[in-house]
């Protein structure tokens, strides 16, 4: 696997570009304030368990700024190199094609993972003053990792499918959005269908995570949804081959 | 170093090439003419195994392009008609990433680098964003990039297209000295290009080959007559008169007034013949004033135009 040379020019592209400047902040902005009034709220209210009077809300609401930037992260990643032709030469350049996804899409998990890993000042402030418990935490970041990837995956997929950066977060959203609201009106679908379409749900799978439960399910569940839509990807740019496209 | 047998790609229902075959040897500067949609991208697209042939098979130096589609872009330096590059990276850099991608040796890298930038003029724009540079600059970084990593092949999409006519020459002369060690395809669709630089033409039109030959055999074969043309002082008619009661001569063609009293005329004869003398002498016997001959080459446009109309007859 030669990806690389790609992983490298993506992240550098990103920082060249100011995007990840404005994304990270943005992003922690935000979730300093879920964290700040979170925390208020906690001290105020009080609670038997940190992880489910605090840190549970926090990851839920920084999931919820995940769905924001991630698909602006995700938009230009193929689209990009489509409008400017670029992805001609990368194509003729001797790599294969998963070679030229994974470098993409491992480029946006470091960018995941330099997010997530900011936000590790939270818990370390707290830990300052007040014990913390650091096994539900953990479990609550590979979910916030796993949700985060599986938003780049289906990310890329739709950037790898159109040269216009804003259909691509366009797109982005709604596939996002329908995974996440999938089973919220239970009375607009029949039992079994309800029942179907509850495991489909982000928002279910996600919800273990936030309490600092890891369950095998959830974990399968991601990492299919992103092999899924990996899958999905590489064949959109397998498509050249047999596409009428000049 | 290059075999392509009987290539055919369809665009769905659009015919891109149909039934392709040539080769090219090792070092050879081979010109791609045709018309713009005539299918020359198209098989400089399959050759760079960017997409697949729809029938027919491709070898690049040795590798056959479906089945060894890495092996061949290990071996090939291409650049795209439309030079697309990065605006946001430095040359440097772009460079850089350039010679990663064709894996070029970590401890070779820099010297690659250097030794493309060199060839191609652009050590002093270096560290500039590739945004920013101009046309001519743009295109010579699209060269160095295809340089890059050393390879056999170069496979050049309209090279010189949009540029000034200094920056023509100036990527004329830098794909001259990129010969020898190298072997080139380009593709023009403007034919002095290919009679300057090439040794050998293959003209395509409508997705299929029409001819391959060198450009001087090309227009041995095709000239049927020989010109010259005459820039002579005096009355126009009288002397376009004269000049076809010469024997051999087959037309004569008044091409208008140079400047006042002094006309030009093309004089068309038959091709063995060698008509100057005789022409000298009866412009000397008439006492005009002759300010110029000169004998008209079959420029390659002509060629080209006779090549696709004899193949429209047949």
């Amino acid at each position: 696997m030669n990806f690389y040379p790609i992983l490298k020019k993506e992240i550098r592209s990103y920082f060249t570009s100011l995007i990840a400047y404005i994304i990270l902040t943005v992003f922690l902005i935000l979730s300093g304030h879920f964290f700040y009034t979170g925390l208020v709220q906690f001290v105020t209210w009080g609670g038997a368990s940190m992880q489910e009077g605090l840190w549970q809300y926090l990851f839920h609401d920084i999931r919820q700024v995940l769905l924001f930037t991630i698909p602006l992260l995700t938009m230009r990643l193929f689209a990009e190199e489509k409008k400017l032709g670029t992805i001609e030469l990368l194509f003729t350049y001797p790599y294969r094609d998963i070679e030229i996804l994974m470098g993409k899409f491992l480029a946006c998990v470091v960018m995941l993972l330099v997010m997530l890993v900011l936000t590790l000042l939270y818990p370390v402030l707290i830990a300052i003053v007040y014990q913390v418990e650091v096994g539900p935490l953990a479990a609550s970041y590979l979910g916030m990792f796993l949700i985060g990837s599986a938003f780049i995956s289906c990310g890329i997929m739709v950037s790898s499918l159109t040269e216009n950066q804003i259909v691509a977060a366009l797109v982005t959203y709604g596939f996002i959005l329908i995974f996440w609201f999938v089973d919220w009106n239970e009375a607009a679908a029949s039992p079994v269908l309800a029942e179907v379409l509850h495991h489909f749900s982000f928002f279910e799978h996600f919800y273990n995570f936030a309490r600092g439960i890891i369950d095998t399910k959830d974990v399968v569940y991601f990492v299919l949804f992103i092999f899924f839509f990996l899958f999905l990807t590489l064949k959109s740019l397998e498509s050249r081959q047999w596409r009428g496209i000049r | 170093m290059i075999e392509v047998e009987h290539l055919t790609k369809y665009y769905g229902e659009i015919r891109g090439i149909e039934d392709v075959s040539f080769s090219v040897g090792k070092g050879e500067i081979v010109g791609f003419l045709g018309p713009n949609g005539s299918g020359k991208t198209t098989t400089m697209r399959i050759l760079t195994c960017f997409f697949p042939p729809t029938r027919g098979k491709a070898r690049v130096a040795g590798y056959e392009v479906t089945q060894n589609p890495v092996e061949v872009r290990k071996r090939i330096g291409y650049m795209p008609e439309t030079v697309p590059l990065y605006p946001d990276m430095k040359v440097a850099t772009y460079l850089g990433f350039v010679a990663e991608s064709k894996r070029v040796e970590k401890s070779k890298r820099k010297s690659a680098i250097g030794e493309a930038m060199e060839q191609c003029g652009i050590v002093d724009v270096a560290h500039r964003l590739v945004g920013n540079l101009s046309k001519g600059y743009r295109q010579r970084v699209g060269v160095a990039q295809a340089l890059i990593g050393n390879p056999e092949v170069l496979i050049l999409d309209e090279p010189t297209i949009g540029l000034d006519p200094q920056q023509v020459v100036e990527i004329r002369n830098l794909i001259k000295s990129l010969a020898g060690k190298r072997t080139i395809i380009l593709s023009t669709h403007i034919l002095p290009e290919a009679s300057v630089t090439c040794e050998k033409v293959i003209i395509i039109h409508q997705g299929r080959i029409v001819a391959v030959d060198t450009p001087q055999r090309l227009m041995e074969r095709l000239e049927k007559s020989s010109r010259t043309v005459l820039q002579i002082e005096g009355a126009a008619q009288e002397i376009a008169e004269r000049l076809r009661m010469i024997p051999g001569v087959i037309k004569v063609v008044e091409q208008g007034g140079v400047s006042p009293g002094v006309c030009s005329f093309e004089v068309e004869y038959e091709k063995e013949r060698e008509i100057s003398s005789e022409l000298l002498s009866v412009v000397s016997r008439s006492k005009w004033k002759l300010i110029e001959m000169r004998a008209e080459k079959m420029s390659l446009e002509d060629i080209f135009i006779k090549v696709v109309t004899e193949e429209q007859e047949t």
